[in-house]
């Protein structure tokens, strides 16, 4: 199994606080890897690191065996926690702007259309949603054919409506064939989403592993396993979305 | 490289372009300052400069009443022509010679120097005759024509100190610039898309705002457009990239702010954006040297009242562009993407 992406012993300390203590992990090409864990837990800062925009006290990272530098910065795609965007200007050329930053961009319509951007194209940046901003900041996200996707707490702040969507919208990134980094403090999300996770706290790793075989782990004696899809809780979200219905909100 | 420099280059103006409060602002003000000035409060200094003709190095006021008057200060000086030159562009309300016999020259198109006037013909009462009135050879110089470089040099000033600091420092505190440091843009094309950017309509406004005005007004032009376009742009260039070093790491725009103010009011103070530096200290005058606005003020002054060429303001253009090397150098050298 090729490994898209590795972290090394990766330390961050600030004059007052070691927000990142050792960590390291380890993802496979084509998987979706979660990195879970409270407000303040180390996510954030290690996955900057990852990305290349905050630097590591100490640690290293890999991408496809090698360091991580100038061909990690043409191929991975980020979607920051929080990110504004350039005011007065569209849509359309926010997405043709970020597009002409990389050697071989993806086709732009596919990007709109695989983020459902197609009827905000000429929408200033300022007017859009909340759903429409992550939708455009997961466009941006993916305007460089990326082999490699970081989406960092990427539905905090979602309607349930759009919060499935961007679901879908994930798993068809990875349907095309990219490696996923995601981080959450929702753990529905991940369970959805993800192959593997590991769960942060005061920076380090504290669990890693597949979440079925986590919770096997921790609750193996009194876990009930039940047929996938046929049986099924409802939720109070799934209330929400049945009386509201499950299209998008443009 | 240059795909990814044209990229935010094209951003930036469209985003500076369509905020028309902003746009509205940068050519409204400084024709609204030039009208006011020319029209409305002739926009003089507040204390009357009189040059006196003398070999010595202080002012003897033993030699004429005149020079014992209150609220003006006397300035030395030796050579004629040069004194002269200073009266027709509104440095010198008025040059005195204390003779004998008295004679004395002043700007017929400057305000003060007819109020100077009456004020030596005051203190010559009891002997007129003795006092002789000199004329100006050329067409004399208004203030309108000497404060428009100032006042487009002004107009500079703010817009490449602010329109590159502050956005910067937007664009770091926003996020932006982190989003953008995750791309492969490198911080030199970014700078250089930033100050392109800049340079491109700073030069568009003020060729407006010029032409406009010396359309109106009918400024006097001596020298070439060409020239004075080549020192704006001179100018321009060193402006921004003193914007780039207060908007290299600063995370605050409170704090941008101060920064920037505390460069510019000196700037405008000590570079003669309203009035001439005549009569300051030698310390004052080597201070105004320091500033990119000194440079750029004096050249298109030089070339618009004095038909200078290029090759007149070529050692002005040379410490622009030392400055602007410099300037750059320490903008890129100190240039943070992040917050923290």
């Amino acid at each position: 199994m090729t490994v898209a992406l590795e972290a090394r012993n990766l330390v961050k300390e600030y004059p007052d606080v070691l927000a990142v203590d050792g960590v390291s992990f380890a993802v496979p090409e084509g998987t979706c890897f979660g990195l879970l864990g409270p407000n303040g837990a180390g996510k954030t800062t290690t996955v900057e690191i990852i990305e290349g925009v905050a630097q590591p006290t100490s640690g290293n990272v890999y991408y496809y065996g090698e360091p991580a530098g100038a061909r990690f910065r043409q191929e991975a795609g980020i979607q920051f926690q929080n990110t504004a965007l350039q005011d007065y200007i569209t849509v359309r050329e926010t997405l043709q702007m970020f597009r002409a930053l990389y050697d071989e961009p993806a086709d732009l319509d596919h990007v709109i259309e695989q983020c459902s951007l197609g009827d905000l194209l000429d929408r200033d940046n300022r007017k859009l949603s909340g759903g429409q901003r992550q939708r455009l900041l997961l466009a941006v996200a993916l305007v460089n054919k990326p082999r490699l996707v970081f989406l960092d707490e990427p539905t905090t702040g979602l309607d349930p409506q759009a919060r499935r969507n961007f679901w879908a919208l994930v798993q068809g990134i990875r349907e095309e064939g990219a490696t996923i980094v995601l981080t959450t403090h929702y753990m529905d999300e991940a369970h959805v989403l993800c192959d593997d996770i590991a769960i942060m706290d005061e920076g380090r790793i504290i669990a890693q592993g597949a979440p079925g075989d986590l919770l096997f782990e921790q609750y193996g004696d009194t876990l009930i396993n039940l047929p996938h899809g046929e049986i099924r809780r409802p939720n109070l979200e799934d209330l929400f979305i049945e009386l509201t219905g499950h299209s998008l909100r443009v | 490289m240059l795909r990814r420099v044209w990229a935010i280059f094209v951003a930036r103006n469209r985003e500076f372009m369509r905020d028309r409060a902003s746009l509205a602002w940068n050519l409204i003000l400084p024709v609204a300052l030039v009208f006011g000035l020319s029209f409305a409060f002739d926009g003089q200094r507040d204390e009357y400069t009189v040059g006196v003709l003398q070999d010595e190095a202080l002012i003897d006021t033993s030699r004429h009443p005149f020079l014992d008057t209150r609220f003006v200060q006397f300035v030395p000086y030796r050579d004629t022509d040069e004194a002269l030159l200073k009266v027709e562009r509104h440095q010198l309300d008025m040059l005195l010679d204390p003779g004998p016999p008295v004679r004395y020259w002043i700007n017929p198109e400057a305000a003060k120097g007819y109020f100077i006037e009456f004020a030596l013909l005051q203190s010559a009462a009891g002997n007129p005759e003795a006092v002789v009135k000199q004329q100006i050879a050329g067409d004399p110089i208004r203030y309108s024509d000497w404060v428009l470089p100032g006042i487009l040099g002004m107009n500079m000033m703010f817009s490449c100190l602010f329109g590159v600091g502050y956005v910067i420092v937007r664009y770091r505190k926003n996020g932006f610039l982190k989003r953008l440091r995750a791309t492969p843009l490198t911080a030199l094309e970014f700078i250089m898309a930033q100050v392109a950017s800049r340079m491109l309509l700073i030069m568009l406004i003020t060729s407006f705002v010029y032409t406009g005005t010396h359309l109106l007004l009918d400024t006097r032009m001596e020298g070439s457009y060409l020239t004075l376009f080549v020192v704006g742009l001179v100018g321009a260039i060193s402006m921004v990239s003193l914007g780039l070093i207060v908007s290299a790491r600063v995370t605050s725009e409170e704090l941008a702010g101060g920064l920037l103010n505390m460069i510019n009011w000196p700037m405008m103070m000590l570079s003669g954006v309203w009035f001439s530096l005549e009569g300051t200290g030698r310390v004052m005058h080597a201070i105004s040297q320091i500033f990119p606005l000194t440079h750029v003020l004096d050249s298109a002054r030089a070339v618009m009242l004095d038909g200078a060429t290029f090759l007149d303001v070529a050692p002005a253009l040379g410490a622009l562009t030392v400055q602007s090397a410099l300037f750059l150098a320490i903008g890129a050298a100190i240039f943070r993407w992040e917050r923290f």
